[in-house]
């Protein structure tokens, strides 16, 4: 057991490295670090996917059969640390963390061969209806209804939350197709093509200022039923599935190092009188807190990763745990990059985006996102089950009741 | 990169397992040192050349889990990580051959007397004196909390020959027998029953060749580090076993007609503690793979940040389990508060979470 790399994996570091010093363009970053919203802004995370898909790069938790890398523990590791030090933007889970898995495990060899190329290779963009305006955490009490008609369901209902519903070309859904005494059951997971008559979509504005989700209203919209996912009824249990790879399965830390670099550099350009506020012993400790918290994340999704084949579920307990801890220090790094503007937390950019602003802003460009993302942050504990119900699933499983 | 065990360390962690458990049972029934010695546990770190194992900080860290599970009341790790680490580094051929197999075998207790009144985990303060008096020196002062100290049958322990109090030169280490001229060993109680002592050197002579190194504080880091992360993955074995024993107790425990585990905030306070066992697990495993890290800093501060996690997760795991035993978790009848006691020695053997946070952040800025 030891976490030193081989010489093997060192050479691959440097193809990494040399990789991205090639294609990480300076306006790729630049979107990236001022992008405040959760997920990179589509014309940002799909160039970025179409560089990655041709390099091969594309899917590093997807089974080499299906158009994955074929990496190892510590090859995806790097990756996801090297991709993250050096600024490169996300690419949307949407489709490679989320239907993908889902389409692999209980799609028909013909959604397979349609779908998960183009999902690769960022043909598609997906988006997620799950949520609706009744049913948050308790999810299994959806209404949205799909009543089959021939070869078609008819869909009618509303879902919220809808991020990228805006951009989105295709949606999955968890629909309601008939009712049975337990809520869970009578649910089916069905993908929707979005430009299907019937569809219309609302902006929802963040309280950062930030158009990300939508509500999503379904006016009798008919699907054809070889679009629906596993069997019908059967949609609760794929729908689980998926949220165990929304909650986990990826390497979140490395993301976390570089905000928390972001950080460091930004309390470095601010000053508390003679000193850098990077110098001071509030900073000092408080970075020192999140970086110790950031270790500790880093080696649980490294233990989780071991135990791992590639393309397999990471468990419940794993990802609620995965989930809880990288939501909470996100949030601990968002706040305490508004603590480092000192005043300057008071300034407000209403424009967006903010790498194309027309005017140059009141405080210096990189000090810009820190209060949108703080208060955009605040969603991670609530998005993908919220903490209050990642606890519930963990003391299920430890308790055993 | 590779984090999985080997069939051997799996091997060594269900052997310990089974022995501790079983001696949980029956406290008292054997010598316990003396099992460690037979299964080898004691010779587990110590060089292959000097009657050792030669195996790192993780193979000891699965041994202190189980010790930590099974509340195994023992000064392993301040017996073999620290002093018998010490004699490891510092000694030559000479001084390893007379000390270490017969720490390996059990035969011979050693005892690490560093820590001083004022100290304060500083571990450049030592003010005993070492005078340099013919061709041996003469000792003179006071250590507390010299961990086995009680039965130990030589002390390895650190007298100032030059500098200040708190300088980090001149800082030497020397072998000191229990019945030396001058020794008083005053054995005292521990909050966790596995024992100390308070070591009072009035003129003590020494001779030269039982100095092990006339600058010892790296070598001292070093072991403290490595004793930190052993005590590491003894506090991950120690919180498992006490969120299971309650989240055991609350399931059979009926209020208001139904068993305590139904209620959300208890559920939930259960879920914080398993998130808390993983994260020390993570960090445990973190701390026992930087434990022999070559440069000394970054090590350090890799070990900083474990106990500050670690220790943090400790305490609220063993309050917490008292909290949730509900009155009974405060007596004696019940065993559930020995975990905290456990927690609140080793806080006090290699000082709490907010000093070791602070201790990261100093090495952080020195390092920037």
């Amino acid at each position: 057991m030891d976490l030193t790399f081989t010489a093997e994996e060192r050479a691959f570091r440097d193809e990494v490295r040399a990789f991205l010093n090639e294609k990480l363009t300076p306006d790729l970053k630049r979107a990236h670090h001022l992008t405040p919203s959760v997920f990179s802004d589509p014309p940002v995370g799909n160039r970025w996917q179409k560089i990655l898909h041709a390099q091969g790069w594309a899917a590093p938790l997807w089974p080499k059969e299906y158009g994955g890398t074929g990496w190892s523990l510590a090859q995806r590791y790097i990756w996801e640390i090297e991709s993250a030090a050096a600024g490169a933007p996300s690419v949307t889970p949407m489709g490679l963390r989320m239907v993908g898995p889902v389409i692999m495990k209980f799609g028909t060899q013909a959604q397979k061969d349609y779908y998960l190329p183009r999902i690769c290779a960022a043909e598609d963009y997906w988006c997620q209806g799950y949520s609706e305006p009744g049913s948050g955490s308790d999810l299994a009490s959806l209404k949205t209804r799909a009543v089959r008609d021939g070869d078609h369901y008819v869909i009618n209902g509303s879902k919220i939350w809808t991020t990228h519903a805006h951009h989105a070309n295709m949606m999955f859904a968890l629909v309601r197709t008939s009712d049975e005494p337990k809520k869970q059951d009578g649910i089916s997971f069905i993908l929707i093509d979005m430009k299907t008559p019937g569809i219309s979509v609302r902006p929802i504005l963040t309280i950062g200022g930030d158009h990300e989700t939508n509500q999503v209203f379904f006016d009798d919209v008919r699907v054809p039923v070889e679009n629906r996912v596993g069997a019908e009824g059967q949609g609760w249990a794929t729908g689980k599935y998926l949220l165990e790879f929304e909650r986990g399965g990826a390497m979140t830390s490395g993301r976390l190092r570089a905000i928390l670099a972001d950080i460091e550099k930004l309390a470095s350009t601010y000053r508390d009188g003679e000193k850098a506020y990077a110098a001071t012993e509030t900073f000092a400790l408080r970075r020192s807190q999140a970086e110790i918290d950031i270790d500790a994340l880093e080696m649980t999704e490294l233990r989780i990763m071991s135990s791992l084949q590639s393309g397999q579920n990471p468990g419940s307990v794993s990802s609620s745990l995965a989930k809880l801890r990288n939501s909470e220090i996100k949030q601990s790094l968002t706040a305490l990059a508004v603590d480092v503007l000192g005043q300057d937390g008071l300034y407000w950019e209403g424009h967006r985006p903010l790498y194309e602003m027309n005017a140059e802003p009141g405080i210096p460009e990189d000090a810009l996102t820190a209060l949108p993302e703080y208060l955009n942050s605040r969603a991670y504990t609530i998005f993908g089950g919220t903490s209050e119900v990642q606890r519930d699933i963990i003391a299920k499983v430890v308790i055993g009741m | 990169m590779d984090l999985s065990y080997s069939d051997e360390q799996r091997l060594l962690g269900e052997s310990a397992n089974n022995l501790l458990a079983a001696r949980a049972q029956k406290p008292g029934a054997a010598d316990l040192w003396k099992e460690m010695a037979d299964m080898g546990w004691l010779a587990l770190p110590l060089p292959e050349s000097d009657g050792g194992l030669g195996q790192g900080i993780v193979d000891v860290g699965i041994v202190t889990e189980a010790m930590g599970r099974h509340r195994a009341r023992s000064n392993y790790v301040a017996g073999v990580v620290l002093a018998g680490g010490l004699v490891a580094a510092l000694g030559n051929d000479a001084q390893r051959a007379a000390l270490l197999p017969g720490l390996a075998d059990g035969s011979l207790r050693l005892a690490l007397a560093h820590a001083e009144e004022g100290a304060r985990y500083n571990l450049a303060h030592v003010a005993v004196t070492a005078k340099k008096s013919g061709a041996g020196y003469v000792l003179d002062g006071r250590k507390v909390a010299v961990l086995g100290g009680d039965v130990a049958d030589r002390f390895i322990l650190s007298a100032r020959i030059s500098g200040g109090t708190r300088d980090a030169g001149g800082i030497g280490l020397f072998v000191v027998a229990k019945d030396a001229r001058g020794v008083t060993v005053d054995g005292h109680a521990t909050v966790d029953g596995a024992g100390a002592a308070r070591v009072t050197l009035a003129g003590v002579e020494v001779r030269a060749d039982a100095l092990l190194s006339d600058n010892a504080l790296a070598a001292i880091e070093q072991a403290y580090d490595r004793a930190t992360a052993a005590f590491c993955s003894e506090l991950v074995g120690l919180m498992e076993a006490a969120t299971k024993a309650t989240i055991e107790y609350t399931k059979i425990r009926i209020q208001f007609g139904k068993p305590l585990a139904v209620n959300q905030a208890l559920r939930h306070r259960m879920a914080d503690m398993s998130i808390a066992c993983e994260e020390a697990r993570s960090m445990a495993l973190r701390a026992a793979l930087h434990a022999d890290d070559e440069d000394a800093r970054s090590r350090s501060r890799a070990i900083a940040g474990a106990w500050a996690k670690v220790s943090r997760s400790a305490r609220f795991v063993a309050e917490q389990a008292i909290q949730l035993h509900g009155g009974m978790g405060v007596t004696n009848e019940l065993e559930i508060g020995g975990y905290l006691k456990r927690v609140v020695a080793l806080d006090a053997i290699i000082g709490g979470p907010d000093l070791h946070l602070r201790r990261h952040a100093a090495l952080t800025q020195h390092a920037a």
